[in-house]
């Protein structure tokens, strides 16, 4: 069973349906002992860092998410809810992340059109191509997923860099480390390639 | 680098999608959750739905239908007509669609594309135009080079009602006003098969600096590749794909050969 943590993040019936359309057994949840629990928990999310990660932390998720992750339980992170795995954001000064993974978010900086919205090209890294819940998905290397976002992953570890996207400059739109996995895309929005992300996390056992 | 989008577009009325020349002469064109999901399934890089009724029916968006078809959807799926408040557009948000589409209501009250963009992001929020030619017919192009765009008037009320507005610079004031996308249908191309207006797309997309969806009137591969030379980032079609046996995938391995950026 994977809980799908629902804390006001508006994109939610569509993550459950592209679990269930790879044949994930999932359910959506608000509950932090449901969350708890979980043997497999995926962060979707859609809106600004600091009401939800103020949500999330009333709601008791915060913790419970946290706590999933450090039992080396998988967790996803999607969008913001990959932001929100980070430490920080120039989106919310001031406003801690949950701390899974080393980095920062960072809001673009280029003169191009921000939020960045389209299917961009992803190119895994070394570590990338080695990550068993990506294989699926990069049959070749690379793939193009659905990225809407103004803000992205920055300062990450090397080794947790997992795919680089470019816009303006390259950025890094895969992130991981042991368990925890964040994806700046939209899988549930990326048509094949993004079905089969899903479905490698469905069975991923790091 | 962003690739250009292919997006098949289901007008939609009486919970059947239908498709006709210039606005007129409806023909059925099928269900429109079987529709998306041949679409899906081919590779379409989003789907636009417009409920062509809606605005001047003074009804709202069929609902159920848009759940439908988001529920055979993994791709963004934008849906238009007779959304006139932020909270037709909560609603239709909350049935499944990633964007909204305005044309009419954002014409008569220009607020509510800012009040869309503040409440749920300028990414999910496209404006539409249907812009029609008033000098005289595309063998006279206009708005080139730098034009200002005095050819063409923007039209509400599914091109019933002339407005008064000359489109580019409309288009400009959308994007200033909060939007995230122009969707730009020729109301004079519109289904006859015969290419994009390339000038109007031309001079829309130099005149903003969001996307531009060139909409109204491909009928070959060819057109849609003008239409990219032209400016816009991304391609509508419905003639093309629901009756002329043109698949999507045929449509990407042509642009793709063209040296154009496309999903594989």
């Amino acid at each position: 069973m994977i809980a799908v943590v629902d804390y006001g993040a508006s994109n939610v019936p569509s993550v459950l349906r592209g679990l269930r359309a790879v044949r994930a057994d999932a359910m959506v949840t608000a509950d932090p002992e449901t969350v708890r629990r979980a043997p497999r928990v995926v962060v979707p999310g859609v809106g600004n860092f600091a009401p939800a990660m103020r949500r999330l932390a009333a709601a008791g998720l915060a913790d419970a998410v946290r706590e999933v992750a450090q039992s080396g339980r998988p967790v996803l992170g999607i969008c913001l809810g990959l932001q929100l795995f980070l430490e920080s954001s120039d989106e919310a000064p001031g406003v801690p992340g949950l701390g899974l993974l080393a980095g920062r978010v960072r809001r673009f900086a280029t003169d191009l059109p921000v939020p960045h919205v389209g299917w961009a090209k992803v190119t895994l890294t070394a570590r990338g191509r080695a990550h068993a819940a990506l294989r699926g998905a990069f049959p070749g290397g690379d793939a193009f997923f659905y990225h809407v976002h103004s803000y992205h992953p920055d300062g990450v570890e090397p080794a947790a860099d997992l795919a680089d996207a470019e816009y303006g400059a390259p950025f890094a739109t895969i992130v991981g480390r042991d368990a925890v996995l964040g994806v700046q895309f939209h899988p549930e929005k990326s048509q094949a390639a993004g079905l089969a992300l899903l479905e490698g996390f469905a069975g991923w056992t790091p | 680098m962003l690739a250009r989008r292919l997006i098949p577009c289901l007008d939609v009325t009486g919970g059947r999608v239908v498709k006709g020349v210039r606005f007129q002469e409806l023909r059925d064109a099928g269900d429109p959750a079987e529709q998306a999901a041949r679409y899906d399934a081919e590779g379409a890089d989003e789907l636009v739905l417009l409920d062509i009724s809606a605005s001047h029916e003074e009804r709202g968006t069929t609902l159920d239908m848009v759940s439908h078809v988001a529920d055979t959807l993994f791709i963004p799926f934008t849906v238009g007509g007779g959304i006139r408040s932020v909270a037709d557009a909560r609603v239709v948000l909350r049935a499944g669609a990633d964007k909204v589409a305005v044309n009419t209501a954002a014409v008569r009250d220009p607020s509510l594309v800012t009040r869309l963009a503040d409440e749920f992001g300028r990414q999910c929020v496209v404006a539409a135009v249907d812009a029609k030619d008033r000098e005289g017919g595309r063998e006279n192009p206009k708005g080139l080079p730098g034009g200002r765009g005095e050819g063409w008037e923007v039209m509400v009320r599914g091109g019933r009602e002339p407005t008064g507005l000359a489109a580019v610079e409309w288009a400009a004031r959308l994007e200033s006003l909060g939007a995230g996308e122009i969707l730009l249908t020729s109301m004079d191309a519109d289904g006859t098969q015969n290419g994009y207006d390339l000038a109007l797309t031309g001079a829309v997309a130099r005149a903003v600096h969001i996307p531009v969806i060139a909409s109204g009137g491909a009928g070959r591969l060819e057109h849609l590749a003008a239409a990219l030379d032209a400016g816009a980032h991304g391609v509508l079609a419905a003639t093309l794909f629901h009756y002329r046996g043109t698949t999507l995938r045929e449509a990407r391995a042509y642009l793709a050969g063209r040296g154009f950026p496309v999903r594989p």
